[in-house]
């Protein structure tokens, strides 16, 4: 009990960390991206080629792969997002499914369809003793990750100029074009931060599931998804608080009603959600200018 | 025209939303009688078009009553509320852009043509006699603007003023009690504002119904409403005949003090 | 123009469609007559005809209805099923094969349509984006039952289990239709090529007249402006479902004929790949454009074959294409570039007269 509560409060705090960036992205460019999945893949297989074949020590993979993926979220911002500003959600939508697809194929063919095994991070690190259970260490690092990260975002948006001009641009785009913040500079930033958060959580879920596959990041990024909408879209403490319900309800459910059901049972909740109260748990209502 | 033997087409009483902690709208009790034509104005962010918002439901009211034609709109969705009897047109323009000029017509026309999906799929005899139907009628409504000739025309194609005046027609194709036009002026240049305004009034004598418009060309509120409402901060500051507005302190007060009337 | 040459304007683009169709067939027989037909393509002729089929449901919602349905394959695969499930049990009963066929599609369209109402009722009323994940997580969800479900056939009728084979308790003549993941296994074919042909038309019939009629017309005006048609007295809801459980129910039609096609079929051949291919040839093919969802659908069913040395590229491409196709056709410059070319190409065309 106690040991199936403790992995899905460890699941739970990657599948925040993922939704973090699907919640700012959603808050501030409005637009559901898809491909935010698969970045969290390529953050796994950087750190994984750093570590494994380049014999870089840890904390330096993550690094390389923090700065290849927030690169990587500016460039498909760049290439794929911007040019479509204006455009429909569907056309967005469709183009980000298009970027998802292509992360995975091109991972495909660089690293192939053989799992690789990644290596543990944290093997030298111990393990702590709780009321008969242990706890590995990379569950404690992952819900440390989690709680610094939250914090370091909800001062960096309350607090900072760039913070603020989020704040702004999703509240109002064209009112805030006209207070002088640079919009497209802005949401280029977001993706960044979503970006390099992604590859943290990829290293953070491929050390406590090592297996990398290019298909690795699509099933964790699509129940962030429903984690940053169980919590509230455009909600940062929301995502958080949706990722560890999430994580917490997947244990439980693999654990006493089916393994090979626990995925229907984490998508049925967010149908439920969406029945129940669509905003999510600490969402907010968005009302459409008329 | 402002009989008050007649009972109103729309009536409010203390009506209010609240956005946040904020208030748009209060206190707005207004009383429109079935063939009047109304003009609501006020400086910008006045809370014009939230009122038209609250009496379609697009906004549910914080408090107060709307009453439409002796029914109480509290649990109308807007759709119900049309059905009811409001139609509107939008300040920023609403057309079905992919659609040509008939067939956004013929959406106003939705819940007067009578065939159901299987009679459409399997083109029984009441789609054909209906769609006949439909398509006469949004003929002779498009032909009250002259633009009949435009009906097999892209409605994004069309020049700015013929989409205000698509907007009006695919309203008035919803066969309403009261219309509500947003600014139906907007961008329009003199000669063809006139003509609007000959329009609405001829709109209102043909088909007999009740007219509210927004408007900041004085000209064209002071020409034709019998009546008008002005509010500034969400609140009605004065109402009356246009000659009584034009010398209401208040409203002087509201227009020229401090805010600029347009932008 | 007069209400007689107006729905002929519409009709003529339907009966472009049924041509394209039945040309489509009477070449595949001539060839086939002729000997020419390879084994290969006899192959890929259900195929082919179920994703057009798919491609027209999916641009149903998605050009027509303007929302993103990420769960087709999804609602194939319900059709696949039950088709197969009905198709085999009442193989003692129903000795006509077409007419099997017939019942198998019939229910296997009905389930999905059902499963189509179930996850359109609560989605449908919040922001597309919702619906595209949804639906996605309905894919998923059907894929992980489907991967337990066991059902088997005997004397004594139906029996099913979300456990193992032994579990069913079938009688010694029993028979187990659907094993687990390995799908379902020794199913009669029932397809045939001439049956697929009259179900895509059946479906162009529905869909091209659905759409226009007032029901079409709604739901387009909803996909253009969902506020103003509110204002209009059109319900959004209502018609929204209307768009997404035809097609759910058109896609599940298609799962039960491509299924029947094949001696076994697993469920993982309905997965998110099969979705996005779809969504491919439905982009490709131009969104709205039935036309061009057929076209799209055929050729891109067929071209892998003759491409085998480019498999490996293919889904990448077919990425590329998505991201290419819908930044081409709704980036504001490039939009004002191309209509900038056509009106040259027609002040030119006047001068030139």
């Amino acid at each position: 009990m106690l040991a199936n509560l403790i992995n899905g409060i460890s699941l739970g705090s990657v599948y925040a960390i993922i939704a973090l960036g699907y919640t700012m992205v959603y808050g501030i460019a409005k637009m559901l991206n898809f491909a935010h999945g698969d970045v969290i893949m390529v953050g796994g297989y950087v750190a994984f080629c750093s570590i494994s074949y380049l014999g870089w020590p840890p904390a330096l993979a993550v690094l390389a792969s923090v700065f290849v993926c927030t690169i990587l979220g500016i460039v498909i911002e760049g290439l794929a997002y911007k040019p479509l500003r204006n455009a429909t959600s569907l056309a967005v939508l469709i183009t980000a499914i298009g970027v998802s697809y292509f992360l995975q194929n091109a991972a495909l063919l660089i690293w192939t369809s053989n799992t690789k095994v990644f290596p543990n991070v944290f093997a030298n690190l111990p393990a702590i003793q709780l009321g008969g259970t242990q706890i590995a260490p990379v569950t404690i690092i992952t819900v440390l990750a989690n709680i610094i990260i939250m914090v370091a975002l909800t001062l960096f948006t309350s607090k900072t100029k760039m913070g603020k001009a989020m704040r702004a641009v999703s509240e109002d785009k064209g009112a805030a074009t006209l207070m002088g913040i640079n919009v497209n500079r802005t949401i280029s930033m977001t993706f960044a931060i979503g970006s390099g958060l992604a590859a943290i959580a990829g290293v953070l879920l491929c050390s406590a599931y090592p297996t990398l596959m290019p298909t690795t990041g699509a099933m964790p990024g699509i129940k962030a998804f429903t984690a940053a909408v169980f919590g509230g879209i455009g909600s940062i403490p929301g995502a958080m608080l949706g990722g560890v319900l999430l994580g917490v309800i997947e244990i439980f459910g693999k654990a006493y009603v089916s393994t090979q059901l626990s995925d229907a049972i984490v998508f049925a909740v967010l149908i439920i959600v969406l029945l129940v109260k669509p905003t999510g748990l600490l969402g907010r209502k968005i009302r459409e200018k008329v | 025209m402002s009989d008050k033997a007649q009972n109103p087409v729309l009536q409010t009483s203390h009506l209010g939303i609240d956005f946040g902690g904020l208030t748009a709208v209060d206190e707005f009790n207004i009383s429109i009688a079935p063939t009047e034509i109304k003009g609501l104005i006020g400086p910008n962010g006045a809370g014009k078009t939230t009122i038209f918002n609250l009496l379609t439901k697009v906004y549910q009211p914080s408090r107060g009553t709307i009453t439409l034609d002796g029914k109480d709109t509290r649990n109308m969705s807007p759709v119900q509320v049309n059905h009811a009897g409001i139609a509107r047109t939008f300040q920023n323009i609403r057309l079905f852009d992919q659609l040509t000029v008939e067939e956004n017509v013929k959406i106003g026309l939705h819940d007067h043509v009578k065939y159901g999906m299987f009679s459409g799929i399997f083109r029984l005899p009441s789609f054909w006699k209906e769609e006949k139907r439909a398509h006469e009628r949004a003929l002779e409504l498009l032909d009250i603007f002259g633009m009949a000739d435009e009906a097999d025309v892209r409605a994004d194609s069309l020049p700015y003023g013929a989409q205000r005046r698509l907007e009006i027609v695919r309203a008035l194709a919803t066969e309403p009690k009261l219309l509500l036009l947003d600014e139906p002026a907007a961008g329009m240049n003199p000669s063809e504002t006139e003509e609007l305004m000959n329009n609405i009034k001829k709109i209102r004598d043909e088909f007999n119904i009740a007219v509210m418009l927004i408007e900041h060309d004085m000209n064209l509120v002071m020409g034709i409403c019998e009546n008008i409402v002005v509010v500034n901060f969400g609140k009605i500051i004065a109402e009356g005949t246009p000659t009584q507005i034009q010398n209401d302190p208040q409203v002087i007060e509201a227009y020229l003090g401090g805010r600029k009337e347009e932008d | 123009m007069n209400f007689l040459k107006k729905i002929k304007k519409h009709t003529k683009v339907s009966f472009l469609n049924y041509g394209i169709v039945i040309a489509f067939y009477f070449i595949i027989q001539a060839v086939a007559v002729s000997g020419h037909l390879t084994n290969s393509l006899k192959g890929q002729l259900i195929p082919i005809v179920s994703y057009v089929i798919m491609a027209l449901a999916l641009n149903l919602v998605v050009g027509i209805s303007g929302e993103l349905s990420l769960g087709h394959a999804g609602f194939m695969s319900v059709g696949a099923f039950s088709g197969v499930v009905v198709s085999m049990s009442l193989a003692g009963s129903i000795p006509s094969t077409g007419l099997r066929l017939l019942c198998a599609i019939v229910v296997g369209a009905l389930l999905a349509g059902i499963a189509g109402v179930i996850i359109g009722i609560p989605v449908l009323r919040l922001n597309g984006d919702y619906l595209a994940i949804v639906t996605l997580a309905f894919g998923e969800i059907i894929k992980n039952v489907l991967n337990c479900l066991y059902v088997g056939v005997d004397g004594a009728g139906l029996h099913m289990s979300f456990k193992d084979t032994a579990s069913l308790n079938l009688a010694a003549d029993g028979k187990i239709l659907i094993n687990g993941p390995m799908g379902a296994t020794g199913v009669t074919k029932l397809s045939t090529f001439m049956a697929g042909t009259i179900l895509l038309i059946v479906v162009l019939v529905i869909i091209q007249n659905l759409v226009n009629s007032r029901t079409g017309l709604a739901i387009m005006a909803i996909r253009d402006n969902r506020i103003a048609a509110e204002a209009s007295g059109v319900p959004v809801t209502k018609h929204k479902l209307i768009a997404f459980v035809t097609s759910a129910a058109i896609a599940g039609a298609a799962g039960a004929l491509y299924a029947l096609n094949y001696s076994t079929i697993a469920p993982k051949k309905f997965d998110f790949n099969t979705s996005i291919l779809v969504l491919v040839f439905v982009v490709l093919g131009g969104i709205g454009n039935m036309t061009g969802s057929i076209i799209a659908a055929a050729l891109l069913t067929i071209l892998p074959e003759l491409l085998r040395k480019f498999a490996d590229y293919r889904m990448l491409i077919y990425a590329i294409v998505l991201i290419v196709v819908m930044i081409a056709t709704n980036n504001e410059k490039v939009r004002r570039f191309i209509a900038d070319l056509k009106k040259k190409k027609k002040q030119e065309d006047a001068k030139n007269e």
